[in-house]
């Protein structure tokens, strides 16, 4: 069921439309509002806030945006009041550390990276590489895990990232970029760990 | 005479990203076609991060715990309240 969908039956007073709304959203707000709260207690407070103010603002939501933009909208604004982390001047080396090792002097792979796209198609699915991949964005630094989180697990445009973390978007596609070689890394990592296929 | 400058595999790599969200200026864009054309390596890495990217959007939320949801219960339910009244 779309998110739009469940606000309808949530607006008719159906509580387990609500309590799926909450169960597909709640890591993602607590992620992004940990980017500007200290602690994760008062990231779930302000999650806990944005549901409120979301089931107030339920019957004027007009949805020129999508939900999920006004969610996160919400979210970001209440935690940047909260909050007190500043993360907007970032430096950003020009070299790239993450790939650095794997050239030499001439840029040329060293170790060309081991093809596992016919590995994984196949199985997109499988709860393994999907864990492996949870875990490798929990791992990025921040302001990586929100970058990547917003866009890539959430599917917030480029701009929309930009716009909710406070961030520049030449740096919003840089942290992207350092983020998913990362994660890429990792799952090559599993995979020459020799996970079982079958 | 080529028309673009040739790149190396290190920054075809810094490319990617940017490339598979359509945020290249044509001038990269063709730079880096140019090199994938030639370079098996590049291509498997554009392929990898093709599949970092789509797995990542079938990561699924953690489950909330038994406090989290009591909690927002609550909220709901005051919710409702409110409404009636």
């Amino acid at each position: 069921m779309d998110d739009e969908a469940l606000l309808e039956r949530i607006l008719a007073g159906d509580r387990d439309a609500f309590a799926e709304l909450v169960q597909r959203y709640q890591t993602s707000l607590v992620r992004v509002a940990r980017y500007y709260v200290k602690t994760e207690a008062s990231a779930e407070d302000v999650a806990q806030d944005t549901w409120i103010a979301v089931l107030k603002g339920l019957e004027r939501f007009e949805g020129r945006s999508s939900f999920k933009t006004w969610l996160f909208r919400i979210a970001a604004n209440r935690a940047r009041k909260t909050g007190t982390r500043e993360y907007r001047v970032i430096n950003l080396d020009p070299t790239d550390p993450v790939a650095s090792a794997r050239f030499n002097d001439q840029g040329m792979w060293i170790e060309p990276p081991a093809p596992f796209t016919e590995l994984i198609d196949t199985r997109l699915a499988n709860t393994e590489v999907l864990e492996a991949c949870k875990q490798a964005i929990r791992n990025l630094p921040e302001p990586q895990q929100s970058v990547v989180t917003l866009r890539d697990v959430e599917g917030l445009s480029t701009s929309e990232v930009s716009h909710l973390l406070e961030l520049s978007e030449a740096n919003t596609r840089v942290l992207l970029h350092r983020g998913r070689a990362k994660i890429r890394e990792a799952l090559e990592g599993t995979l020459k760990g020799g996970y079982s296929w079958h | 005479m080529a028309l673009t400058k040739e790149i190396t595999c290190h920054q075809a790599v810094a490319l990617v990203s940017n490339y598979l969200d359509g945020a290249l200026s044509w001038r990269d864009r063709r730079r880096l076609e140019h090199h994938l054309a030639d370079c098996d390596a590049c291509s498997a890495y554009l392929d990898q991060m093709r599949v970092t990217i789509a797995l990542s959007g079938l990561v699924s939320p953690d489950d909330l715990s038994a406090k989290a949801l009591t909690d927002l219960m609550d909220v709901f339910e005051k919710y409702q309240r409110d409404q009636t009244d």
